[in-house]
């Protein structure tokens, strides 16, 4: 469709004025962990590298850092493990109420997080009688972060068909060798582009991780949540923030890229 | 006849050695609905043999089997004289091209050629080597290190082949070949299949709802309706003395003598089947019918007019219509162009075929 130059400058400003909405509150949070000004006055005047310094040392924000990894490394590894053999399972077999099952598997996404949150927190503690920690935290992400890693190895499995596991039986290779030569590989990128996209969920979750976590634990958003009132850390809050948004944007951008290619790849 | 004395050859020729492939009883249902219900058959060794149906006639379901991705629930399947029935598909020395050619994605041309080799343990540099021999022989030498996604469906397809020719198989087992071709890329590539089999050897299998594609590539053909054959034969036999109303109608134009109207015509009470080019049409309507012609008079109905040949439908008054196809060649000026017009229609005795019931009522003509 052709439009005249007054309603495609519109539409640019309108594209513009709805970034900027996004991204510059998110801009100011990162110019604001090197700005030199401890009322962060604004505009910023000076800059220092003087809060990532602080924040290095501070070993509350590099334990809850450390914690946010771990949690979201081991709910990654669970999630597309379980994904894959969900995604297998749904693509490959028709069984009675396998439309239902693929819905339930996705709906953890869409539940809201505070209902989730209570719910496995009451389940945690008074049902199955488990002290809140580390280990209930990572069960809790899982829930969710499985989705991506099914979604994506499920939307690979369908495009790619059974027809390649075929034909590389047909051309002499047992099951084994097909999954190693064929299968596998085929099902990499996308495995990736899961994983990616679930640690990247897990890594920012704050509503679901307060309610699931252990007393004195802490994941990064919760950190930051905890210190956000107290004015003297808001300079080492502003480069953890930093540090949150970078960590969980680049595994998005990678997975998108990922997904891209191969989206062409396959035609 | 001329073409039954050439079967016979044929048939004798394949005394000598096993069969590539047997047949014996074949049958595969799916649930309650049975998909093939009986089969028999024998392709000879290096034979270019063709399954010709109309989609869920079962041909493909019997590739299948032969290749292993299926269970027969019934019946014997034998390989140059080795029961293969219970095999896995990488157990059996047969290769398949699939329709879809099912190219590996992350591999390169050179790769996906050299697949069948690597997972048989044949060393790299024999592979590559082997492998490069296929990609020559496929006419797409310079393209070793793309990948599929950027191949034309032709190039897929010949590299599909490549693939499945570079083990050397048995058999190679081809799941509608050009299907997924445009008409022009088809043409080209049906002589092109045929030269590259006489090349190799091999026995090819293929599996087409085509008649033209079975008729132009194959040494036989086994017309295939309802999980059952109906006939099996060299493309002229098949064409020119179809056995059932099936055959006649599926391979060709259907142009069948109903029993009522044969009676007069031919004095049998019978099924009769000739094809639309073998009858001649006249304007004269007294002259009487050589000795070994049948003559029947009728009133054209339509003249279709296709470029190199015109198709004329007459409506017998004996009962019936009939389809005369007749070439542009400039010799017959005097042709007949009008509708209604009364004309006669003669045609040699051999060019007429009793049809046998077919297997299936629905598939007769007329049947309703």
């Amino acid at each position: 469709m052709t439009r005249s130059r007054t309603s495609r400058n519109l539409l640019l400003l309108a594209l513009i004025a709805g970034l900027v909405v996004i991204y510059f509150p998110l801009l100011v949070v990162v110019l604001n962990s090197f700005n030199a000004d401890t009322t962060f006055g604004w505009p910023p005047v000076r800059f220092t590298l003087d809060w990532w310094g602080h924040a290095a040392g501070n070993s509350g924000a590099i334990d809850a850092l450390v914690t946010s990894v771990e949690v979201g490394l081991i709910a990654t590894v669970i999630s597309l493990l379980l994904g894959t053999m969900a995604a297998f399972a749904l693509q490959r077999y028709t069984f009675f109420g396998r439309d239902t099952v693929s819905l339930l598997l996705i709906l953890p996404i869409a539940l809201p997080g505070i209902v989730t949150g209570i719910a496995l927190n009451n389940a945690f503690r008074t049902m199955l009688g488990v002290q809140l920690g580390f280990f209930t935290v990572v069960v809790a992400h899982s829930t969710f972060c499985i989705v991506t890693a099914f979604n994506n190895i499920l939307a690979r499995l369908r495009r790619s068909g059974t027809n390649l596991q075929q034909a590389s039986m047909d051309l002499g290779a047992n099951g084994f060798t097909t999954f190693r030569l064929i299968t596998f590989p085929v099902l990499r990128s996308a495995l990736l582009a899961g994983g990616l996209l679930a640690f990247a969920l897990s890594f920012d979750e704050i509503i679901v991780t307060q309610f699931t976590i252990g007393a004195g634990m802490k994941t990064l958003p919760v950190w930051i949540m905890d210190n956000l009132a107290r004015p003297n850390q808001a300079p080492v809050v502003n480069v953890v923030a930093t540090v949150l948004i970078l960590v969980s944007t680049i595994p998005v951008y990678l997975a998108q890229r990922l997904s891209g290619d191969t989206a062409t790849g396959h035609r | 006849m001329s073409v039954a004395a050439e079967t016979q050859t044929i048939a004798a020729q394949r005394e000598e050695r096993p069969p590539a492939i047997r047949l014996h009883g074949l049958r595969k249902s799916f649930g309650t609905a049975r998909a093939v219900a009986g089969v028999d058959m024998d392709i000879a060794d290096g034979e270019f043999f063709a399954m010709l149906g109309p989609s869920g006639s079962g041909k493909t379901t019997i590739l299948r089997m032969i290749a292993g991705f299926e269970q027969p629930s019934g019946g014997t399947i034998t390989l140059d004289g080795k029961d293969v029935t219970g095999l896995a598909p990488f157990q059996r020395d047969v290769h398949t091209v699939f329709q879809d050619y099912a190219l590996f994605p992350h591999m390169t041309v050179l790769e996906n050629i050299a697949y069948g080799l690597r997972v048989r343990r044949v060393p790299k540099d024999e592979r590559l080597g082997r492998a490069r021999e296929a990609l020559d022989t496929v006419r797409l030498g310079d393209y070793a290190d793309r990948k599929p996604n950027q191949l034309s469906g032709g190039q897929r397809q010949r590299i599909a082949l490549a693939r499945a020719l570079v083990n050397r198989p048995k058999v190679l087992l081809l799941d509608e070949p050009l299907g997924a071709l445009d008409l022009k890329l088809r043409t080209a590539m049906q002589l092109e299949l045929k030269q590259l089999q006489r090349e190799v050897g091999i026995t090819f299998v293929f599996v087409t709802h085509d008649q033209e594609e079975a008729l132009t590539m194959s040494d036989r053909i086994a017309v295939i309706n309802e999980g059952n054959i109906e006939q099996i034969g060299g493309p002229a036999e098949i064409y020119e003395a179809p056995r059932t109303a099936f055959v006649a109608g599926f391979v060709g134009t259907s142009n069948l003598l109903e029993p009522a109207a044969a009676e007069q015509i031919v004095g049998e009470r019978a099924t009769f089947s000739v094809r639309p080019e073998k009858i001649r049409l006249h304007t004269e309507l007294a002259t009487p019918a050589a000795p070994d012609e049948f003559t029947a008079p009728g009133v054209l109905r339509e003249v279709v007019f296709t470029g190199p040949s015109t198709r004329y439908v007459v409506e017998l008054d004996a009962g019936g219509t009939l389809s005369v196809l007749r070439q542009n060649d400039g010799a017959t000026n005097a042709e007949p162009r009008r509708a209604n017009q009364k004309v006669r229609l003669s045609w040699a005795c051999e060019h007429n075929f009793r049809i046998a019931s077919s297997t299936t009522n629905e598939s007769t003509t007329g049947g309703k």
